[in-house]
């Protein structure tokens, strides 16, 4: 059962993670995606009714650390790779919406 | 319009910045006001090929605080990704947990308009890091502070369980109270310690038929103030718009506002992209967290007496006010502090009005604890029971609570130095009542013959007597001796 990406589903992907896609790309995004999808459904082929899921790929848990502080970088550093800083900030396109994201 | 014919159902998701020294998954220092991108490192910046470490407070601090709302804690938590794209998220993805969360299925109790306590349920707790900041002071440009970027913050998700306004008032003040009463929070507001997003519909009968609004969402309410007006305000909108347009609650109609503290008006913002867009998957970065029934223990122990149980049980086994309990209740230190001296054996009122007359103000105007003044529960025990005894009088007990706060010692011999124990020897101060009132014919005249003046000149008298003792003489006392002598020159005629 082929499932395939079809543009729409490329353009939405697209506009989520906030990429300009010209149609070309669309199209050939969705050739590919639709071709690695089909290559993934094979995996749906196999019984993993008795399979734990994998949260994580080594048996490890509780990697801690002490809360203690670490020097941090100077503003200079900090800013030394970014495009454009202005007053220690990090300089970006206009942001229209005041929208915390957390 | 008929008054009162829809239900306000108001449900809260709470932001609450973890007290921890550092960030979540790195080691720079969490700090308020400082200039910008100084507390950064690669890790909080997100550059390539630097992996994240779990700070262990950070996880006991959101556990901790799981377990005061009576919350189930999973024995196995994981970290997710959760996609963004904010330049205030260096990632592109905040590590976050979706499933399962730190704490669920738990409640908080506040206190309830009737002067009794309501259960709110919790739906679930997590820990996730925070964002950075943008500032929009670079002309036509946007500037990003990573200093917030990374720090610990706690999720805390109620069921719709608040009715009123008030009701979502009392529940983010109580949560203020519990994180710091268990110290995993200072709770400070100007900060931005704690941040209110309202979820807010109404429930409108009409012919026995339920209507329901579609749900408000009121993002980054960051005072009680905005928080309480932002969802009467939005009560009162939806119940306009539902005259007007009759339109319900829908899968999708769910709306996201902004808050203007100005026009105090909520403000339509962009609609809210559907949970799967998030894109959660797990986080290879991190190691997930078993958390065992002996480390729940010995994060069990930290937990205290809640704040609300401890008003109640004030005002239930001391007999306080409600008002005086939830004021002596605000932080735990003073709470305990009251406790502690009642416990001692002094009288509660006597010690409550001690403490919130004269230890709070000095407390505030040092800008300190009460811990921290020079006075101990044990020498506040004490000059309360020295008060109720007689031995000083209410004022010198003031006097005497000031000058141990700030000097300490014990309250015994502070009050003989500053001559403050009152005179309760009759055989005194019956010379000084008869001294006064030979002294004083007129207003004694004014007593005997029971004249319009009498109450006040007997007042006179009285403190005529106290004065001629220097302040000294019990008034108690005096009063007793000064009536029992006027009643016998008002008897002889
Ligand atoms: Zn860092």
């Amino acid at each position: 059962m082929a499932r395939e990406i079809d543009e729409s589903q490329i353009r939405q992907a697209a506009q989520l993670a906030r990429l300009e896609l010209n149609e070309q790309e669309i199209a050939l995004f969705s050739r590919q995606l639709s071709a690695i999808v089909q290559s993934i459904e094979k995996l749906n082929e196999l019984d993993t009714k008795n399979v734990e899921p994998l949260i994580h790929f080594l048996p490890v848990y509780n990697v801690f650390r002490e809360d203690q502080v670490r020097p941090s970088l100077t503003n200079e550093q900090a800013l030394a790779n970014a495009p454009d800083h202005a007053d220690g900030y990090f300089k970006v396109p206009k942001i229209l919406e005041e929208n915390s994201s957390a | 319009m008929e008054k009162k014919e829809y239900k306000i159902v108001v449900g809260l998701e709470i932001h609450v910045h973890l007290a921890a020294r550092t960030k979540l998954f790195c080691g720079c220092e969490l700090a308020y006001g400082q200039p910008p991108n100084t507390r950064v490192c690669p890790g909080c910046l997100g550059m390539p090929g630097v992996l994240p470490m779990m700070n262990k407070t950070a996880i006991e601090y959101a556990i901790l605080t799981a377990l005061a709302l009576h919350c189930k804690i999973p024995p196995f938590t994981k970290w997710d990704r959760k996609s963004y794209f904010y330049p205030d998220l260096p990632r592109n993805y905040q590590v976050s947990q979706f499933e399962p969360p730190v704490g669920m299925e738990g409640f908080i109790e506040i206190p309830s308009n009737d002067g009794g306590t309501k259960k709110v349920r919790i739906r679930r707790v997590h820990l996730e890091e925070d964002a950075g900041k943008n500032v929009h002071t670079l002309g036509n440009f946007s500037g990003v502070d990573f200093n917030r970027a990374g720090a610990p913050l706690l999720e805390i998700v109620t069921e719709p369980d608040m009715n009123s306004p008030a009701d979502v008032r009392a529940l983010a003040l109580e949560l203020q109270r519990i994180v710091r009463y268990l110290g995993v929070s200072e709770g400070d507001m100007q900060k931005g310690h704690m941040r209110f997003e309202p979820n807010i519909n109404l429930h409108i009968e009409r012919g026995g038929q339920v209507f329901k609004t579609p749900i408000s969402e009121v993002k980054n309410l960051n005072s009680f103030r905005s928080l309480e007006r932002s969802v009467s305000y939005e009560a009162a909108r939806q119940y306009e718009e539902f005259l007007e347009t009759g339109k319900t609650q829908q899968v999708g109609n769910k709306r996201t506002f902004g808050w203007d503290d100005v026009r105090e008006a909520t403000v339509l913002q962009r609609e809210k992209e559907e949970a799967h867009d998030y894109r959660y998957f797990p986080d290879p970065d991190l190691a997930p967290v078993k958390v065992s029934e002996q480390w729940l223990q010995q994060i069990r122990r930290r937990l205290c007496e809640l704040p609300l149980a401890m008003q109640n049980r004030f005002v239930s086994q001391y007999g306080l006010s409600a008002y005086d309990a939830g004021v002596l209740t605000g932080d735990r230190t003073t709470a305990e502090f009251f406790d502690r001296a009642v416990k001692l054996g002094a009288d509660p009122k006597r010690v409550c009005n001690l403490l919130t007359q004269v230890g709070l103000k000095i407390a505030n105007e040092a800008a300190v604890r009460i811990d921290e003044l020079k006075i101990t529960p044990e020498n506040l025990a004490q000059l309360a029971r020295m008060a109720d005894a007689g031995t000083i009088s209410a004022t010198a007990a003031n006097t005497l609570f000031e000058y141990l706060a700030r000097h300490g010692g014990d309250p015994d011999s502070a009050a003989r130095e500053q001559n403050l124990i009152q005179s309760s020897d009759s055989g005194e101060i019956e010379a000084l009542v008869d001294t006064v009132i030979a002294e004083q014919p007129q207003a004694v005249q004014d007593v005997v013959q029971g004249t319009k003046k009498a109450g006040k000149a007997q007042g006179f008298l009285t403190g005529q007597v106290i004065q001629k003792s220097g302040g000294q003489a019990n008034p108690k006392i005096v009063a007793q001796i000064l009536s029992k002598k006027l009643a016998a020159l008002k008897e002889g005629g």
